[in-house]
């Protein structure tokens, strides 16, 4: 589904990413583990097209999106969340997910000549959504009236209704409370159960492991072990940059 | 006397209300901090002026006014899409200077610092609309149509994706939404309207000279947006009415015409002041000013 080809990129003297390559298959759940500062959100933000690559290629389902816009990626299927929550805080909870939806909301004339109205599934994705992660109440509340876990949950929200082939997740579970980090580990479960392709960058290795079906490690920009979780776990190497021992 | 005077005063509030709410699209709903709406103002202006005197009927040179201050609106996108906050304001302001500039030494197009006098009063269909009363009527039209296309914009899904390029324009991004056509269409509405702001100056005063498109012509339309508060068409309208008559007294009291203008440049500083003071959202503001 996702495959990236010796992907560097340099900040001056600093080698964030350094001639990575690996695979996410379809269908599965790959977590992107790692020290601080070992690459990992520098990475997403390369196959986002959030910053530009020094060098290297990334193929999304057989599409060179190397060097797309941001938004391109997106419309090619790049759905993906920040590390800090970004919810568009002046919107109401409904109106960051019916932005998510599809791109009509683009079109000048449709929307003056009020053409594109919300559409009854259109209504329907927005509360089944709510529905998912149990937020149905806060519908109409400002986005910004929310507890950080709750914007976590809506801005998940937003990025599985965004139209796409691979979701990239930047710490979902960071700062969240631990009944919420359950919620969040079985609704991804279900959702590779369902279809999706799912790469995820997580500090709390046990989460990572317990949930996912690869594991890369990173450190110093470089991929130092890739496999299944088991194999990962015991790895020296891992545990030496990982953990210190 | 004193009625002729009101409608004076009414008019100024009709273009002033279009200028702040066309400035709001563009400031309070897409979060661009756009300095360069005097410039607009200025090419609509200018437009109208030089078509109407040599013999343009009004509704053409009034149109033209409007799509030519658009067509500049989407070309300053081009420069300045990758700017934001106060490199916006001043790349804006940049291009409100060189306006002011081109206006003051094409003297072969312009006339320079004399001006165009003798702009003819607005003529549609036969209807000549020669007295103030008149015109007052055709502004109020305006400025009407100007809040309804404006409030259906920004209520519309299409005014939604503005909201979201203000609030993050990156994640506006990574949604699949061109924030670059969508800054270029807030931009080229928001100078379109400024435009025809600027051909219904032109007319009702008759004369247009650079010193009416300077940086002090930006500062009360500036004020009304943020008084009246960001994201808000009733509070710009509210905000200008305010904000239009509450020097006007002054006149009465005997200062000398000189003290008059400073004077309303205080009350205006005074009145932003404590607006961002006390009420930092402005009267009805959905957005706090960062």
């Amino acid at each position: 589904m996702l495959k990236v080809e010796n992907l560097r990129k340099y900040f001056g003297g600093i080698k964030a990413v350094d001639n990575v390559s690996f695979e996410v298959r379809e269908n599965s759940i790959t977590a992107l583990i790692g020290p601080n500062g070992s690459g990992k959100t520098t990475l997403f933000n390369l196959i986002s097209g959030v910053i530009e690559k020094d060098s290297g290629k990334i193929i999304l389902d057989k599409k060179n999106i190397t060097n797309c816009s941001v938004n391109k990626i997106s419309n090619i299927g790049v759905s993906r969340i920040f590390q800090k929550s970004r919810l568009f805080s002046n919107l109401s909870v409904r109106e960051n997910l019916l932005i998510a939806i599809d791109n009509e909301d683009l079109k000048f004339w449709k929307n003056f000549l009020n053409k594109n109205k919300i559409t009854r599934e259109k209504e329907s994705k927005v509360k089944k959504m709510l529905k998912l992660v149990e937020m149905s109440e806060f519908e109409n509340k400002k986005a910004s009236e929310l507890s950080y876990g709750q914007k976590r949950l809506i801005e998940l929200g937003r990025a599985i209704l965004n139209p796409h082939k691979i979701l990239l997740l930047d710490e979902p579970v960071a700062g969240v409370t631990p009944r919420l980090r359950n919620e969040i580990s079985k609704l991804l479960t279900k959702m590779r159960e369902e279809g999706e392709t799912i790469l995820l960058i997580e500090h709390d290795m046990n989460f990572a492991l317990n949930l996912a079906d690869n594991v890369i490690v990173m450190d110093e920009g470089k991929i130092i072990a890739s496999g299944k979780p088991e194999k990962i776990k015991n790895n020296k190497k891992v545990l030496n940059a990982y953990l210190g021992e | 006397m004193i009625i002729e005077y009101f409608i004076h005063l009414f008019i100024l509030i009709g273009i002033y209300l279009i200028l702040a709410l066309s400035l709001q699209l563009s400031v309070g709903f897409t979060g661009l901090l756009n300095l360069g709406h005097v410039a607009f103002f200025a090419i609509g202006a200018y437009t109208a002026a030089l078509l109407t005197l040599n013999g343009v009927p009004f509704l053409i040179a009034f149109l033209a006014a409007g799509i030519i201050a658009m067509i500049f609106g989407f070309i300053l996108v081009i420069p300045t899409n990758k700017l934001k906050g106060d490199y916006l304001a001043l790349a804006t302001l940049g291009f409100s200077f060189v306006v002011y500039a081109v206006t003051l030494n094409y003297t072969s197009l312009t006339r320079g610092p004399l001006g165009l006098p003798g702009i003819p009063k607005p003529s549609i269909l036969g209807v000549t609309f020669s007295s103030n009363l008149s015109f007052l009527i055709l502004t109020i039209i305006i400025a009407g149509i100007t809040y309804f296309i404006i409030k259906r914009i920004t209520e519309s899904q299409f005014g939604k994706v503005f909201e979201a390029i203000r609030d993050d324009e990156l994640v506006a991004k990574t949604l699949g939404k061109n924030t670059f056509k969508m800054k270029g269409y807030s931009l080229g509405i928001s100078a379109f309207f400024a435009g025809i702001a600027g051909s219904l100056y032109a007319s009702y005063i008759t004369f247009i000279d650079p010193s009416s498109f300077t940086i002090m012509q930006l500062i009360p339309i500036l004020c009304i947006v943020i008084i009246g508060g960001l994201a808000s068409l009733k509070g710009t309208l509210v905000a200008t009415i305010i904000l239009v008559l509450l020097p006007e007294p002054l006149r009465f009291i005997g200062f000398p015409s000189s003290i008059i203008g400073p004077m309303r440049q205080i009350i205006y500083a005074l009145i932003l002041l404590l607006i961002l003071i006390y009420k930092p959202k402005g009267f009805y503001g959905k957005v706090e000013l960062t």
